[in-house]
């Protein structure tokens, strides 16, 4: 275990000097720059109007179907992981095994794609 | 050893604190940020523990897919936080109340830590020792043989989600005009061109 | 490291209706919508193929993938029903989905991942493998009750099931987390041999607090009080086909999987547990009993029915043993005819192509359909529990095994309890029978309808008359549970 988390020593250090200098700059505008806070910075500017709507707007529904089947390749991806290492070890029942759960996969696969949900329009 | 320690409660301690930004934050958006910094904190955690393929796939799907959907969720839905979180008080009793009592019932779990005498003997598969092969390399030799079983189960369910996600969301839009390349490619010249004798000065 | 390819013949029906779900969502992606009542059909054909091969394959007791799968008497009982139950159900939903315009082909398609799943479900032999049953079930089933997604109500009923549902996962996972942590193993074998003749004092409280987690996941599964407040709005809300699938399938798999976790791993902890069952009969009885009576949507009528009869079914749970088994099995046997023909009579309530509701639409309805007012009286009757009717004796057989069990005071109140939920059900008689019509439902209904619905009136009415294969099949299937 000791060995293990050695490895993953140089990982710790890269994270926290990363942290370190991205505190160390906001840090730094805080206490180096010149602060003079007024309410009107902050409100909106909308070609001198007052701001008639809410900025941010709804999102289409379809942003969400992509990111859906995103994941669900992405879980697909991450079973391939351990299989790929091991599949010396695991023979061809370990091989096929897989091979029908990307069959699976695929079939949803074609599903999305005949029903249309991978085109933009 | 020290340093472990120190890792442990650093990534403990921001887990539990980004945890409690995540419903204590007035911005969704804010919230959502705050639950990736607990997810990536919790990807530490993992490592801590030998478990480096659990902190990998924290880090690829929940990072990098989950908390995308649930930024376009919170997004997608138009709700005013704000007055949403306005009975807040009014439920504080009744939350806090349970929080409690989830809370003693896990003092008395660790209070009456017995695990079954014959527990390590019962474990179906011991992690294996670091040094002797990692952990992803120890998943992959029971995940497709032995537990093929709970594998393909997941393959199903993953499918109905894919179905499930296409029966709720996808309409077709009416009127939108698509490009059908295959239609354009299989065009001949006799259905797209029309050659009309014109007479001199007549027009058409 | 063995390489060897597990048995696959125990749950070749469970790989059939996989592949032949599979295959109709590829039949239906390439011909399109119109191939709907298609795919319908062939949905209904797997599930008859499967239920044919059911049996076939199961001659004992087999586990196989590594001990993660069983089939047995029990599962085979408990498989017919559920995959009856899909049948019929999606039998039930044709016209209904064409005249609402809501027909698409994967509306087949997912009754049969979520029957699949309540398969796995009876036949889970591991925490893993009960958790992922459950899973693939309700995943199907929540987008099922989202089906009519352009009305508010439906999104409304998918949504609460799924919130509600992700939260009952969640409790679930948690128990299992604590047992797997105190005992190490999540195999339901190896849990049996480990509390074999071990005394409930001794049992440490973390696993005693996994397994309440673990009954809490369950009851949400079965609806049971406290753990039922979803199932009004999940009935109302979802179309009322897929309300009646819920009412049918998934009650009979949560509960199959509810005696097969607490007699199976947990039998010999039976002290800790029953007190749980006890206090979650009583509770679902006297509510469904209670809060039923002033209902006036006949779709939430029948949800607060529901809480009722799984109380009653619990009953037979907690009694425990062989003979509270088998009481649970008969009740869930005459509860699926009563339901199905009780959901029949609901979807015939259509005036001028609408669906109406409301219970007050029924008033008159022996003189404009005498049949279904008939079948109609039939359950209802039977559900109160009159004899000779089924329902009566689907109650005799939990209630006696609880007082065999000792347990007067369930009894007692199981029986008051029914005849306080009389009332609701006899009011129904009364509107139908003894008031003035109001307008009358469309005609003709429908032939499949037709046929279900005669089909389980006559077994709910003749019962008494020939109950063997029932009566012998749930005792066969009782004694498999506790032979192993």
């Amino acid at each position: 275990m000791e060995e293990l988390l050695r490895e993953y020593l140089p990982i710790l250090m890269f994270v926290g000097i990363a942290v370190g200098i991205a505190v160390a700059l906001v840090a730094a505008s805080y206490i180096a720059a010149v602060q003079r806070p007024d309410s009107e910075k902050l409100s909106a500017y909308e070609c001198g109007f007052e701001a008639f709507t809410d900025a941010r707007s709804k999102f289409d529904v379809r942003y969400y179907l992509v990111a859906i089947l995103f994941i669900v390749f992405d879980l697909e991806v991450a079973f391939l992981f351990p299989w790929a290492i091991s599949l010396g070890r695991i023979g061809t029942f370990g091989f096929w095994s897989m091979i029908i759960f990307l069959a699976v996969l695929t079939i949803g696969f074609i599903y999305e794609w005949k029903k249309g949900a991978l085109e933009w329009e | 050893m020290i340093v472990q320690a120190l890792t442990f409660y650093l990534f403990a301690g921001i887990t539990v604190a980004a945890g409690v930004m995540v419903v204590s934050a007035r911005n969704p958006v804010h919230s959502v940020l705050f639950l990736i910094l607990a997810f990536l904190n919790s990807a530490g955690l993992f490592v801590l523990m030998g478990a480096e393929f659990l902190a990998m796939v924290l880090v690829v799907v929940y990072v990098g897919a989950v908390a995308v959907l649930f930024l376009f969720v919170v997004m997608m839905l138009d709700i005013n936080f704000v007055e949403l979180r306005q009975g807040f008080l009014q439920y504080l009793p009744i939350g806090g109340l349970i929080g409690l009592i989830l809370l003693v019932e896990l003092v008395l779990v660790i209070g009456a830590w017995v695990v079954a005498p014959d527990a390590a003997a019962t474990i179906a598969e011991p992690m294996p020792a670091p040094e002797r092969m990692t952990n992803t390399h120890a998943l992959g030799l029971i995940l497709y043989t032995r537990y093929v079983y709970l594998f393909q189960i997941a393959g199903l369910i993953l499918l109905v989600a894919m179905v499930g996600a296409i029966v709720l969301t996808l309409r077709g839009r009416e009127g939108v005009r698509k490009q059908r390349i295959a239609a354009q490619v299989r065009g001949r010249r006799e259905e797209r061109v029309e050659l009309k004798k014109v007479p001199t000065r007549g027009g058409i | 490291m063995p390489v060897a390819v597990p048995e696959l013949m125990p749950a070749l029906p469970e790989i059939f209706l996989a592949s032949a779900a599979m295959a109709l969502i590829m039949f239906g992606a390439f011909r399109g919508e119109d191939s709907t009542r298609t795919v319908s059909w062939l949905a209904v054909l797997a599930l008859v193929v499967a239920a044919i091969a059911v049996p076939v394959v199961t001659q004992s007791r087999v586990t196989t993938f590594a001990g993660l799968f069983v089939t047995d008497a029990f599962a085979v009982f408990m498989k017919e029903l559920i995959l009856l139950g899909s049948a019929l159900a999606i039998i039930m939903s044709m016209g209904f989905n064409e005249r609402e315009k809501i027909a698409r082909f994967e509306y087949p398609i997912l009754f049969l991942f979520a029957t699949l799943g309540m398969m796995l479900m009876v036949s889970a032999n591991d925490l893993i493998a009960l958790y992922l049953g459950i899973e693939l079930q309700s995943l199907s089933l929540y987008v099922l009750a989202a089906f009519r997604r352009d009305t508010v109500r439906s999104s409304e009923a998918g949504l609460k099931y799924f919130v509600l549902g992700a939260l009952s996962s969640g409790m679930l996972l948690y128990g299992c987390s604590m047992i797997y942590g105190f005992t190490g193993t999540t195999r339901f074998d190896v849990l049996a041999a480990m509390f074999a003749g071990v005394d409930g004092a001794e049992v440490s409280v973390g696993l005693i607090i996994g397994l309440v987690f673990l009954v809490a996941g369950l009851a949400f599964k079965v609806a049971a009080v406290p753990f039922h407040m979803w199932i009004p709005d999940v009935y109302e809300g979802a179309p009322t086909p897929v309300t009646a699938f819920f009412a049918a399938a998934p009650k009979i798999a949560a509960m199959a999987l509810f005696i097969r976790v607490l007699i199976g791993p947990f039998g010999d902890l039976a002290d800790q547990w029953r007190q749980i069952i006890i206090f979650i009969s009583i509770a679902s009885m006297i509510l469904g009993a209670l809060a039923a009576i002033n209902q006036t949507n006949i779709k939430r009528l029948m949800a607060y029915s529901a809480i009722g009869h799984v109380g009653y079914a619990l009953v037979g749970l907690a009694a425990g043993g062989e003979i509270g088994v088998r009481g649970v099995l008969i009740y869930m046997a005459i509860y699926l005819a009563m339901v199905l023909g009780t959901f029949c009579c609901i979807l015939c309530m259509r005036v001028h192509g609408r669906m109406v509701e409301g219970i007050d639409d029924l008033a008159g309805l022996s003189k404009t359909h005498p049949m279904v007012a008939l079948a109609l009286a039939i359950f209802m009757f039977s559900m109160s529990g009159i004899p000779p009717l089924a329902g009566f004796f689907a109650k005799i057989y939990v209630f006696f095994a609880a007082i065999q069990a000792g347990l007067y005071t369930l009894a007692v109140i199981g029986v008051l309890s029914s005849v306080v939920a009389a009332f609701y059900y006899l009011r129904i008689v009364k509107l139908m029978y003894f008031d003035e019509p109001v307008e009358a439902f469309d005609r003709p209904i429908e032939r499949g309808m037709g046929v279900i619905l005669a089909g389980t009136g006559v077994f709910t009415l003749f019962f008494f008359a020939y109950p063997g294969p029932v009566l012998n099949s749930a005792a066969a299937a009782a004694a498999a549970l506790f032979a192993g």
